[in-house]
């Protein structure tokens, strides 16, 4: 699904990633570990299209190449990207803007756009699969949600848009143990043969309660290790340091 | 990588002419033109005195200069002050007489005048130039004992009426721009709304200008009598033309006692082209008294177009208990200029105003918030709040508050709160995430941005005023 060949990205004339190789396949859960500089968020900005950087290396994503689209072509053609700081957009209702969201995405597959009633029922639904109250959907996107609520929030629309790689970028960070858990079930209910993650994060943490296939130590801008599900538990015995 | 690259240019979807005959006055600004606006229109002694008046007084006056868009001097002598279709000059009695060109015209307008008298809820009076072409819904409305026509006929029609409140709140020798409008006003709506009725549908009054090298001095006068209530809006718009076209309108409020005055404007101007040639100088004069207890006026503007606007729709809050707002969107792109805010006037005791602008500014444009808050000294107990946000959209644009506060009480509040934030890449690339493309995604941060002043707006054109906005700002974002 996802093959990643020689990547390397500059911001402000930095090199961040050094030359990184990973192929994701379908049905695979990937998490990348290390320390905070190695490059982390920068992969998933730059799997995004975030503006910015310059980029070498090949990215193909289900046989395109992603160098070449735009960050709405991208998610269009089913990469989403959890934010590590969800944005808040005063005034506009989270509703209106998943629905929005929704049929851009919708009308990019070439599937009929949602008319508000047959929406309101799909989404009522899948927040309740969340535990996300109601209401909650008639607030202005993410203005006053609390940390956990804007986590549970990027799970909903991840669930919504039903994309083929979803990228998290430290979901895990500032999650309590019951929202961590709301959203690891949520991550888990979704996980089926034909859809992959890509999960990014300091800490073993949510990787107790989701399983990776691979786990990849990511060290100044490089894959320097991968393992399975062990590799975590060895690492946070061990911390990044010793791994060379 | 690709860097998004938006530069869609929309058209200015209004900027045709209608090929239509017309008769104008000669050129030039004198006391023959005044005669030749005063006689074409049949106006009584009385009307061409208050207009020679006028015209008198402005000879003494000079043009203000203080705001900041500047403009290269207008030749007033090189304008034509009347211009009228030659089909019109009888105004017609019904709607099946009036020539197919204006109906077309306004049918391209999106505002049909013959199906718009089957469809239920609004009434439209058509100013095309310098008269009014039509008045939907009359007899229904007359029904109730409403008044709403052009303003030449309500001369000839309720001559009481418009001697005791014409120039009562905009007085004769105001400032220059005002007072020239008093000299050769041409056409404009009335509306009188009789005590304890609430009028039944909206009233709106559809300005187009069409003919080139002519000014329009529109004038408006709006009255609710005692207990009642109306709601009215304005929509503006014009042909593309190289050359700068004057609108300077006059618009009048009063509300008696225990009234409610509700008054939405979306102006779309032609704003000239994107390297700032042509376009409207829309420089209006809007003014509401609250002259009653407890009564209410309410402003409501959707600024999007004109080359320069400049006009502060003001409230005199004159009866104890008596209500002001002020809800404004002023955007401005490629070499628009806007200077555009309120007065509010506390006179009477436990005066509320409240002001809410949102100023939005994208390429080299330039939006300044002015506004005014009084509280004189027997206004006691009264209180102001006051919110200017700015948005601003590139790095070539400017934004500029100018808040006057004066309170010559001590049981008086007045808040203000005032932002100015850039446009956040940040929130774009997170829509851009959610499958938004980039227009989409500017539309919905400014729509959101608006928010306050768009819920505002009668629910018909709150969805035209999105759109609008939205396709004013096309373009913008690089």
């Amino acid at each position: 699904m996802l093959k990643i060949k020689n990547l390397k990205a500059t911001i402000n004339e930095k090199l961040i990633l050094k030359g990184l190789d990973l192929d994701i396949k379908p049905g695979e859960v990937h998490a990348i570990m290390g320390p905070n500089g190695s490059g982390k968020s920068t992969l998933a900005n730059v799997l995004s299209g975030k503006n910015g950087y310059e980029i070498e290396g090949e990215i193909s994503f289900n046989g395109t190449d992603l160098n070449d689209l735009k960050i709405e072509e991208r998610a269009q053609k089913g990469i989403f990207l959890a934010f590590q700081y969800p944005l808040e957009i005063p005034g506009v209702n989270t509703n209106n803007f998943l629905r929005t969201s929704l049929n851009s995405v919708r009308k990019a597959r070439g599937e009929k756009e949602l008319d508000t009633l047959t929406f309101l029922k799909l989404i009522k639904e899948k927040a309740k699969e969340l535990n996300i109250d109601e209401k909650f959907l008639s607030r202005q996107l993410n203005v006053g949600f609390s940390g956990g609520e804007k986590k549970k929030n990027e799970i909903l629309q991840m669930k919504l848009l039903e994309p083929k790689l979803s990228i998290l970028d430290e979901t895990d960070s500032g999650l309590d143990i019951d929202a961590l858990r709301i959203v690891a079930d949520g991550v888990n209910s979704y996980k089926n043969k034909k859809n992959a993650f890509l999960i990014i994060t300091h800490y073993q943490r949510l990787l107790d309660y989701i399983k990776p296939d691979f786990i990849h130590v990511l060290s100044a801008g490089k894959i320097i290790k991968t393992g399975n599900a062990d590799l975590g538990e060895q690492l946070e015995k061990t911390g990044y340091a010793n791994l060379s | 990588m690709k860097n998004q690259d938006i530069n869609i240019d929309k058209e200015y979807k209004y900027g045709f002419t209608t090929d239509i005959e017309s008769i104008r006055s000669p050129k030039g600004l004198n006391e023959d033109t005044i005669k030749f606006i005063s006689n074409i229109k049949k106006e009584p002694k009385w009307m061409l005195e208050w207009r020679l008046k006028a015209f008198n007084r402005l000879q003494s006056l000079k043009e203000p200069n203080w705001q900041k868009p500047k403009y290269p001097k207008i030749n007033y002598q090189d304008l034509y002050y009347y211009s009228a279709p030659k089909s019109a000059s009888e105004k017609p009695k019904s709607l099946d007489e009036i020539d197919p060109k204006i109906l077309e015209t306004y049918k391209k307008l999106g505002i049909p005048l013959v199906e718009q008298q089957r469809l239920n809820g609004i009434a439209v009076d058509a100013v095309f130039d310098s008269v009014s072409v039509a008045t939907t819904f009359k007899d229904e409305l007359t029904k109730k004992g409403i008044i709403f026509c052009s303003i030449s006929e309500a001369i000839q029609e309720h001559p009481d009426l418009v001697k005791k409140y014409l120039g009562s709140v905009i007085p004769l020798s105001d400032h220059y721009f005002a007072t020239l409008n008093s000299a050769v006003f041409t056409d404009g709506s009335f509306v009188y709304i009789p005590p304890n009725t609430r009028c039944p549908m909206e009233l709106s009054t559809y300005f187009r200008i069409n003919a080139s090298e002519t000014g329009q001095f529109e004038r408006t006068l709006i009255i609710a009598d005692k207990g009642s209530y109306v709601s009215y809006l304005e929509g503006c718009t014009a042909p593309m033309r190289d050359e700068n076209q004057l609108h300077a309108a006059n618009v009048e409020l009063i509300a008696l006692d225990d009234a409610e005055i509700k008054y939405s404007t979306v102006q779309n101007w032609y704003p000239g082209d994107k390297n700032g040639v042509g376009g409207i100088y829309n420089f209006v004069t809007k003014r509401g008294a609250c002259r009653g207890k407890n009564s209410k006026i309410s402003w409501t503007q959707v600024e999007t177009g004109s080359a320069i606007t400049w006009k502060y729709p003001s409230c005199i809050l004159q009866g104890d208990n008596s209500v002001g707002e002020f809800y404004s969107i002023a955007i401005t792109n490629n070499y628009q200029k806007a200077d555009t805010g309120t007065k509010m006037i506390h006179l009477g005791k436990n005066t509320k105003s409240k002001i809410i602008s949102k100023g939005i500014s994208a390429g080299n444009a330039d939006n300044t918030y002015r506004g005014l808050v009084d509280i004189n000294k027997k206004a006691t107990n009264s209180r102001n709040y006051t919110q200017c946000d700015s948005l601003l959209m590139g790095n070539k644009c400017g934004a500029h508050t100018v808040p006057y506060i004066k309170n010559k009480n001590s049981t008086s509040t007045i808040e203000h709160e005032a932002t100015t934030t850039k446009i956040n890449e940040e929130q774009l690339y997170y829509c851009n995430q959610r499958g938004l493309d980039q227009e989409e995604a500017v539309s919905l941060i400014v729509n959101g941005f608006c928010k306050e002043v768009l819920q505002q707006l009668p629910m018909e054109f709150a969805v035209e005023a999105q759109k609008l906005v939205a396709i004013s700002l096309e373009g913008s974002v690089g």
